[in-house]
């Protein structure tokens, strides 16, 4: 188990009384939660318990899906971003996303790297030129492709390699908040382990939440964990939610007891 | 052990005459389609090689199209051909990109469903029905408003011609982009991309090469048709030169096939050459084909790679 960090660190995003419908339907109901800066935040749960759904309505990434109905607050450093005022352009670039499988652009490494900063208006080469090196570095990827980055295509890279460039991709923007959507779960058990470490040296400057099937993922990365499952009427709930340490070895809630001790799920 | 696989092979053959009637018509049907693009193949090369022989390649290519005097210079329709097809990619292919853009990926629900069979409908219209409208319509326009001598120039045919093409760069362009997968979309909306940053910098590019697929197959089009060209072009055989060429008329390698076949005495040298005009035209059809097919086989073969 890694060292945690004994001082208490404020909130980067406070989420009050979150309800979310897909048309008809609910799938999570009256969600409170604190998610704190620089500390990596896993949600856990079975299949369908709404986690990933909880996810993406921190960067909404959910008003594009059709009949989807969002109510309560999700609060940024303390601004609604439901707020109709709040740019969702913005929220996006302080709120990045990391996703389930690697989806990187049919360009070139360097092109996938650069797309943000040239969103964000950055033309000069030399100024991006810098910005995908070290992007690359942090992510581990630099000594694997400093050869031939400007070129080659990223889809010829590894499944493994393509999600770290994701990773890089996203931190090119320097966001405040990652958010990752087991992004892990189609990788082998080394890339796996690389993209775990590379979580744990991220989290140094970033705040990071990360969505994951696997327990144990879960108890090696996060500094705080949150147990989400459905109710009877199939509507995702949060059970839940405190330090990584004291979810794991003395829950509070029995659902959660069988949970991790794999009673269910 | 059982023995069902020669009691079936037995029973198969008398008691199944109808199947075994069935497929070899279709066999017969299959290879006599094949045989027909061979036969008819074959022919345009009986008639039309002789032309490069009898006829010297300084006159071939030269830029006088007089065959009443022996002057068979096809350089005026191949440029006039070139000329015609040119300009009207440069018109229809950003005008059927922006289109197919806008019904795949900005249009409501419900305006898709209303674009798509119309742009059908248009893929429908015959061709002499839009040469008519070209000289009707579209020529007195491009003679008053662009101050031309006469409205039946090349820009009127491209006019035409890119109305023609639209609906083959439409469609497959339209494909292309829906075959973009969404997680393409989800992580450049994800990095804050807005909508139309996330259609021209990751949708567009990563359909590029059915884009290029459907400018090819517009062109391919473009450059067989006939009728409509014919109507509106004005075809004087001459050599297009400078800017203003493309106010003046000109006439194409299919129109110069289609007005001059019926006239001319079979097996003449004339005759030939119009068939040596065929050939070229079906070589150059046969590149763009070719570059088409490469392209789809790339495109499959990277799909694979995923």
């Amino acid at each position: 188990m890694m060292e945690r960090r004994k001082s208490t660190p404020g909130t980067k995003i406070a989420v009050e009384h979150l309800n979310v419908h897909y048309g008809k339907k609910q799938v999570l109901a009256d969600i409170c939660i604190e998610i704190k800066e620089r500390q990596i935040t896993a949600l856990i749960g079975p299949s369908g318990c709404g986690k990933s759904t909880f996810l993406r309505s921190l960067n909404r990434m959910n008003d594009a899906v059709p009949g989807a109905r969002i109510e309560g607050e999700v609060r940024l450093d303390g601004e609604n971003i439901y707020n109709p005022r709040f740019d969702v352009v913005q929220l996006r670039q302080r709120v990045g996303m990391v996703f389930q499988r690697p989806n990187p652009f049919p360009q070139s490494i360097y092109d996938n790297v650069a797309f943000g900063p040239r969103i964000l208006g950055i033309r000069r080469r030399s100024r991006l030129d810098e910005i995908v090196e070290q992007s690359l570095r942090e992510v581990n990827l630099w000594d694997e492709v400093k050869e031939t980055f400007r070129k080659q295509n990223a889809l010829t890279l590894s499944l493994g390699q393509q999600q770290r460039l994701c990773i890089a991709r996203t931190i090119a923007t320097r966001p405040e908040v990652i958010l990752m959507d087991e992004p892990a779960s189609a990788l082998d058990p080394i890339e796996t382990l690389r993209i775990e470490d590379l979580m744990r040296a991220l989290v140094q400057e970033y705040t990071i939440v990360i969505v994951t099937h696997n327990m144990q993922q879960a108890a090696r990365v996060s500094d705080w964990t949150a147990f989400f499952l459905t109710d009877d009427g199939q509507i995702g709930k949060l059970v839940e939610y405190g330090e990584t340490g004291r979810v794991f070895t003395n829950p509070r809630d029995q659902r959660t007891v069988d949970y991790i001790t794999g009673r269910f799920g | 052990m059982k023995k069902p696989s020669s009691q079936t092979r037995v029973a198969r053959l008398p008691s199944r005459p109808l199947e075994f009637a069935i497929e070899s018509l279709i066999r017969v049907l299959g290879f006599s389609a094949i045989g027909f693009v061979t036969l008819i193949f074959i022919f345009l090369l009986t008639e039309g090689l002789p032309a490069f022989l009898q006829v010297r390649p300084g006159n071939l290519f030269s830029t006088r199209w007089y065959p009443t005097f022996d002057l068979y210079g096809v350089l005026p329709l191949i440029s006039g051909s070139a000329l015609v097809t040119i300009t009207a990619m440069l018109i229809a292919f950003p005008m059927g990109l922006f289109t197919a853009v806008f019904v795949r990926e900005v249009a409501p629900n419900w305006a898709r469903e209303v674009l798509k069979p119309l742009i059908e409908v248009l893929a429908g219209i015959p061709s002499v029905v839009l040469g008519f409208f070209g000289m009707t319509m579209l020529a007195p326009i491009v003679r008053e408003v662009l101050g031309a001598p006469t409205g039946l120039t090349a820009l009127t045919g491209a006019i035409i011609l890119a109305y023609m093409s639209l609906p083959t760069i439409i469609s497959v362009a339209e494909d292309a982009l829906d075959a973009v997968p969404k997680s393409y979309r989800d992580a450049s909306l994800a990095m804050g991309a807005t909508r139309w940053q996330t259609i021209w910098r990751v949708v567009v590019p990563s359909a590029r090469s059915g884009i290029l697929m459907a400018l090819m197959l517009g062109m391919g089009r473009a450059i067989g048709e006939t009728m409509a060209v014919m109507m509106v072009t004005g075809n004087a055989a001459r050599m297009p030169e400078g800017l203003q060429a493309i106010l003046k008329p000109v006439r194409t390698m299919t129109a110069t096939i289609a007005a001059e076949m019926g006239e001319v005495a079979h097996g003449s040298t004339h005759y030939h050459v119009l068939f040596g005009i065929g050939l070229i035209l079906f070589a150059i059809t046969f590149l763009i084909n070719l570059a088409v097919a490469s392209m789809m086989f790339q495109k499959r073969s990277r799909g694979g790679l995923r």
